[in-house]
């Protein structure tokens, strides 16, 4: 079948409907947040077969190419598609940094053989990827990254430790950034991927505040790397990567968006807080940054809406996804820190008897959330790249990259 | 910095040589990751009260040295710096308050000398629900015979594990929300029918749920006057928040000091980052947040000292003001350390998880916001 089928996307609609009436299992209604958890899926039944056939449909990346296992659907029909899943209830399996990530990076930078290698296992939810560019000594300053790689005739030589690296301990594949010249600054970085089970290569699990290890320090000792396996021209690693960090704030901005779904926190204070005769929650202080919060979380999502109408072409991410993975990040910490405060004591619980399990899930969450405004680049580095490339302001490291 | 006597100075000088030597944070985390049952290491608490810390507000005619609240405000700060985990602020200073303001003869002869010891720890115990409402007292006393029985629950008491004793503030009459009609008692935790659910909180301090079931308790037991209490357990609880919002200045400072260490010795893009602009300012508008909060924190403590009039409205500006400045520098501390800051194994982390709690002990910034604007008259 060729890719976008139906061009009006109210007809697909019907047929999106059906489909989802016919193969998602009721039994995971509305279980996507959970489902998603650290380490991939459970393999409950119901799981596996709603996976396969997501994985079938290509609707895991619906906007994909069908060639490469996508939905091969306009983006128009994908927007669809989300909000038949919303309405009923209905999540995607197939996700990870494969899906926001790579995979478009790849469409767009990727040798045939790579793409045909490697998108489909990520369209079918079957390859786990993580993403090795931070280093000890390399965070806000990508690119100064040290990991060497070097050229061994017929393979490439890697030895250099990656730090925050998330999910390596569960993943098949890192796409990493690597060093081929130490002369040259950025184009001395290259796009390497490597697989996690070569020899040399050693996950380290870094607890978080949070209490759980959804990352790692990863060394890379003598590892042997296809020569197949760089992505771009040597020295033109830096470019890719900056296409992905677009994407991957691109996806982060839906930090913000999870609020979207989630109760309203006004609803949650009802349970918690005092009310007046009319209903109001009493304690004015709250109740104004309640107001608050909700206004901002409303004005995130008009923003979404509006820069979707607005992006005419389908040239994907631009630098004005800095300004929403911001917002969207912002929206999320303060709704968690609202969260924390309405539940008071009760939101201040670690594990045991004497709270429930949202309750201490908002308290995991609240720790686990302050991580938005850092990777992905940090919020302080979203408001460089919006000064020095939407607004035009000098920068004052003279990077300008 | 207030103008200190010079056994004010001695006791900052011994809390901070002790605290840096012998309750670092490290000894905190140790404390968290053997899980205490209590929270806190009695040992370590044994040494604090082997200095004299605990009897530092109690006069000395009951084992106390009467040095103060500034006093022990000084100590607090000390503790607050390294996350000290002890129950000084809940015995000695929240239930030993109860007992100098409002105690008979006979009660501060009973029990105040073991908690200037530290041998006794007390607590109080008075709220009921998720949130500071200390008028919200639905705990019912009823006579029995000459005494009094308690039933009800009270939620979230700081140290309710170890202590030994209970202030509980219980409804004599009138209703839930009531200030007239609150009587304080003094409750052992042994007593028949008192039950305690240990509580594990984030930032690893001590904490339980108490239900009272038919606890009986002899006349002696209550505090102050019958239906009066309310006055008296504002009072109380000014010492506490007064006290807390110390231990929090410390806790700010020490997160401040951490993170403007961290600015000096980052490297990025060739240089520290406390080079950025954009870091330098929001660390020059944090040092200034903690030199306001500082100065309200003293003034608050002064003037429980000097029995002001305007007591109530600078320990609500003090819990209020350190409570915003906690909280932002909390947050700051894990945001500019990056990635790292965000590991278990750096300190941010303990301070984020400390700072909220301290912040919702006895009244986070919107109920002191609400108290003051109330004691101003509008
Ligand atoms: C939970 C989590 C998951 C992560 N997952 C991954 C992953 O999978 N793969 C991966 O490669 N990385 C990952 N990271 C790393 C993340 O991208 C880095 O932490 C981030 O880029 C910041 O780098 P850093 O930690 O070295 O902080 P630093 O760069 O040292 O920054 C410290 C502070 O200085 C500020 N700063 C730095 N430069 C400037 C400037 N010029 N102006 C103003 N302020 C500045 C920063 O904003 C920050 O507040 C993850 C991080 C976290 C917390």
């Amino acid at each position: 079948m060729p890719d976008h089928p139906a061009a009006d996307p109210e007809a697909f609609r019907a047929e999106a409907r059906a489909w989802l009436a016919a193969n998602f299992p009721a039994s995971l209604k509305g279980r996507g947040g959970v489902m998603m958890a650290e380490g991939g899926l459970p393999s409950e039944p119901d799981i596996r077969a709603w996976t396969r056939a997501m994985a079938d449909k290509g609707w895991g990346v619906p906007t994909w190419p069908r060639a490469y296992g996508g939905g091969g659907l306009a983006p128009a029909q994908a927007k669809v598609l989300q909000q038949e899943m919303s309405a009923a209830g209905a999540w995607s399996p197939i996700g990870g940094m494969g899906v926001m990530m790579l995979g478009p990076t790849l469409l767009e930078y990727g040798a045939e053989a790579q793409k045909q290698r490697h998108i489909p296992p990520i369209a079918r939810g079957e390859a786990r990827w993580c993403q090795g560019f931070s280093e000890p000594g390399a965070g806000s300053d990508l690119a100064s990254l040290q990991t060497r790689c070097e050229d061994a005739g017929d393979h490439w030589l890697v030895n250099g430790q990656k730090i925050w690296t998330s999910g390596a301990q569960w993943a098949d594949w890192c796409f990493c950034l690597v060093r081929t010249d130490q002369a040259r600054k950025h184009e001395g970085i290259s796009f390497l991927l490597i697989d996690m089970r070569s020899g040399g290569v050693e996950t380290r699990p870094i607890r978080l505040i949070s209490g759980n290890s959804p990352f790692c320090e990863t060394f890379f000792t003598d590892v042997k790397v296809p020569k197949d396996n760089l992505v771009g021209p040597l020295g033109g690693g830096w470019t890719i990567a900056k296409r992905l960090l677009q994407h991957e704030r691109g996806g982060l901005a839906g930090a913000g968006r999870g609020g979207l779904t989630a109760e309203p926190v006004s609803d949650l204070a009802k349970g918690y807080l005092d009310l007046d005769d009319a209903g109001r929650i009493a304690d004015s202080d709250l109740r104004a940054r309640i107001a608050g919060h909700e206004m901002d979380l409303m004005a995130f999502q008009l923003t979404a809406a509006r820069s979707m109408r607005e992006s005419r072409s389908n040239s994907g991410p631009s630098a004005a996804t800095s300004i929403m993975k911001n917002a969207g990040a912002r929206v999320a910490q303060d709704r968690a820190e609202l969260t924390l405060e309405i539940m008071g004591n009760q939101g201040l619980g670690w594990e045991g008897e004497g709270f429930t399990r949202d309750e201490l899930a908002a308290v995991r969450g609240w720790l686990g959330g302050k991580a938005f405004s850092i990777y992905g680049g940090s919020a302080e580095v979203q408001d460089s790249i919006i000064a020095k490339r939407i607004l035009g302001l000098p920068d004052p490291l003279g990077q300008s990259r | 910095m207030a103008v200190l006597t010079e056994e004010q100075s001695l006791l900052r000088d011994a809390a901070r040589t002790w605290t840096q030597e012998k309750s670092s944070v490290s000894a905190f985390r140790n404390m968290r990751d053997a899980a205490l049952p209590l929270g806190y290491d009695p040992a370590t608490f044994a040494e604090m009260a082997a200095m004299g810390w605990c009897g530092v507000i109690i006069p000395e005619e009951y084992g106390g040295s009467g040095f103060g609240y500034l006093g022990l405000g000084l100590i607090l700060e000390e503790t607050g710096r390294t996350l000290t985990a002890s129950p000084l602020l809940a015995t000695a200073l929240a239930a030993a308050s109860a007992l100098v303001l409002g105690g008979s003869e006979a009660q501060k002869r009973r029990w105040l000398p073991g908690i200037a010891t530290g041998d006794l720890v007390a607590t109080l115990a008075v709220d009921e629900g998720a949130h500071h409402a200390p008028r919200k007292v639905a705990l019912a006393a009823g006579r029995n015979g000459e005494g009094w029985r308690l039933d009800g629950a009270k939620a979230f008491v700081l140290e309710g594990m170890a202590a030994e004793v209970f202030v509980v503030s219980a409804r004599t009459s009138g209703q839930s929300g009531d200030e007239g009609g609150i009587t304080l008692f003094l409750v052992a935790a042994d007593a028949q029918g008192l039950i305690r659910q240990s509580l594990k909180l984030a930032d690893s301090r001590g904490a339980a749920n108490l239900a009272f079931e038919g606890v009986e308790v002899g006349p002696d037991a209550m505090l102050g006057e019958v239906d009066a209490g309310w006055p008296l357990l504002d009072q109380i609880l000014d010492r506490a928040r007064a006290g807390l919002a110390a231990e929090m200045l410390g806790t700010a400072v020490q997160a401040f000091e951490t993170t403007l260490d961290y600015l000096k010795v980052r490297v990025q893009f060739g240089q520290v980052i406390g080079a950025f602009q954009a870091l330098q300012h929001r660390a020059a508008a944090m040092f200034t947040d903690l030199e306001l909060a500082r100065s309200c924190v003293e003034a608050a403590l002064i003037a429980i000292d000097e029995s002001s009039p305007d007591t109530a409205e600078l320990v609500s500006l003090a819990k209020a003001k350190m409570g915003e400045t906690l909280h932002r520098v909390s947050n700051e501390m894990v945001q500019m350390h990056g990635g790292i800051g965000m590991t278990d194994a750096h300190d941010a982390g303990l301070y984020l998880k400390r700072a909220r709690a301290a912040e919702t002990a006895f009244g986070g910034q919107a109920f002191h916001r609400d108290r003051y604007a109330r004691l101003q008259g509008y």
